[in-house]
């Protein structure tokens, strides 16, 4: 029994369609859950109410990295091993990313208009969340163009990798380019506490909702894609008898 | 590889080609901007390195898609992938040859057009060394992206899409150069940074262009 089991669509609509119906509640508890306990929280004595966009902000934030990271080793998957399921997951997780890319990008929007006093600002955070939100854009637009699907999915596959390349580049030029505004992690393993736990197990909670949210929504929109594959199979038979 | 390239510039240079159609609209461009911002010499002077970049690297994306596309559409791509030639050695011979007939053009016109953006006295060495690094990367880059759309329809919109993100890290450190430089400090820094990005991307990206080419040749 290994991983590379599930590369069989078969086998992965059957076990994702075991596992869906768990993801989704435990994403629907912990992400209502950790949202309301994140607003039922008391007002930060600098912050004031705005404190409670966190919990819609870093863990969508999160996601919008962890989604890219995850078409990054679902490409090279599909590269090497070329098994489809996995590149018609990297497609579904596109959509999924630049939907979160978009999600932090706002709520930090709304959340630095009080803040900072400014709706956007050229910061390396804010401006790296943009340029990884335009290689979203180009990457979906790329799956769009694309009609053969098997080329679509090598097409993406190499976008995805050189695109990688220059996304974190482009975090670390931006970092030379302008000297930021935007606070350090909120989260460190490395440096200890920095957060009261009245914030921050609201937060675990909160993250961990979205990352269950994430990963049914990309096997919601994988079955879909596996099932759209089938029919487009079927009705080209049917058109060639 | 040699005789590719001659070729092209042959194709580039004669009537028909295209060249020259990147300095027409880098000089649009540079007239433009005064248009938008107002006359003044200072603002024009504060601003005139970002300007410069970003222009030449629009001009530069103007002609991508005449990379691949003209030798698809007539069949001679099929040719060339069939050479003994490797098929990354095509895409590093044609990325050359726009950069012979796009970016070098750009890079000795640039003082000129600095000129008419006030750039300061000590920027235009800057700006001619920071684009005669930076500009071959913009070429790779374009060939890749060239690479990826080519056969496509609306694929030059899908072009700009693709390959503009890639040119950020190269349009941050060039026009940091510029800026450095401008106003009298050290630009060494970035440019050293930018000229790493050109190397690396000379150096690798040509295999993923060409990866991207035979998938389309499929």
């Amino acid at each position: 029994m290994s991983i590379w089991e599930y590369a069989n669509p078969v086998k992965f609509m059957r076990a994702s369609g075991a596992v869906l119906p768990w993801v989704v509640g435990g994403a629907a508890i912990c992400t209502l859950g950790g949202l309301i306990w994140g607003f039922l929280t008391p007002d930060d004595f600098k912050q004031g109410s705005t404190v409670k966009i966190l919990f819609l902000h870093v863990p969508a934030a999160l996601m919008a990295i962890n989604c890219w990271m995850m078409m990054l080793v679902a490409s090279l998957i599909w590269i090497v091993r070329r098994h489809h399921v996995s590149a018609l997951a990297a497609k579904a997780a596109a959509p999924v990313g630049a939907v979160m890319t978009l999600i932090a990008l706002i709520t930090g929007a709304v959340w630095g208009q009080p803040m900072w006093g400014t709706w956007w600002e050229w910061d390396p955070r804010l401006t790296s969340f943009l340029i990884l939100f335009l290689f979203y854009l180009g990457y979906i637009a790329l799956w769009e163009a694309v009609e053969d699907p098997d080329s679509a999915a090598d097409l993406t596959g190499v976008l995805c990798l050189v695109g990688s390349v220059f996304a974190l580049l482009s975090r670390y030029a931006v970092l030379f380019w302008n000297q930021g505004l935007h606070q350090g992690a909120s989260l460190s393993v490395a440096s200890g506490e920095r957060m009261s736990a009245t914030y921050r197990y609201p937060l675990y909670l909160a993250m961990l909702g979205f990352f269950l949210l994430t990963v049914a929504l990309i096997l919601i929109r994988t079955r879909t894609e596996i099932r759209r594959r089938r029919l487009a199979a079927l009705l080209a038979r049917e058109n060639r008898a | 590889m040699k005789a590719l390239l001659i070729r092209d510039l042959r194709l580039a240079t004669r009537a028909g080609g295209g060249f020259g159609l990147a300095l027409a609209f880098f000089l649009i461009v540079c007239t433009l901007v005064p248009f938008g911002v107002g006359p003044q010499g200072g603002t024009l002077a504060l601003i005139a390195p970002g300007i410069l970049w970003v222009g030449a690297l629009l001009s530069c994306l103007l002609s991508l898609d005449r990379i691949f596309a003209l030798d698809h559409e007539d069949g001679s791509l099929d040719l060339l992938a069939t050479a003994p030639l490797p098929l990354e050695g095509v895409v590093a011979s044609k990325a050359l040859a726009h950069w012979l007939t796009t970016g070098l053009p750009l890079v000795l016109a640039a003082p000129v057009f600095g000129i008419l953006l006030h750039l300061p006295g000590p920027g235009y060495v800057w700006l001619v060394l920071s684009l005669a690094l930076g500009t071959p990367a913009l070429s790779v880059l374009g060939a890749f992206g060239a690479a990826v759309t080519v056969g496509l329809r609306r694929g030059g919109l899908l072009l700009s899409l693709l390959v503009l993100p890639l040119y950020i890290p190269t349009l941050i450190f060039g026009a940091e150069a510029v800026r450095r430089g401008a106003a009298g400090l050290d630009p060494w820094t970035p440019l050293v940074f930018l000229a790493a990005i050109t190397l690396a991307v000379l150096a690798l990206v040509p295999f993923a262009a060409a990866s991207a080419l035979r998938v389309n040749l499929r």
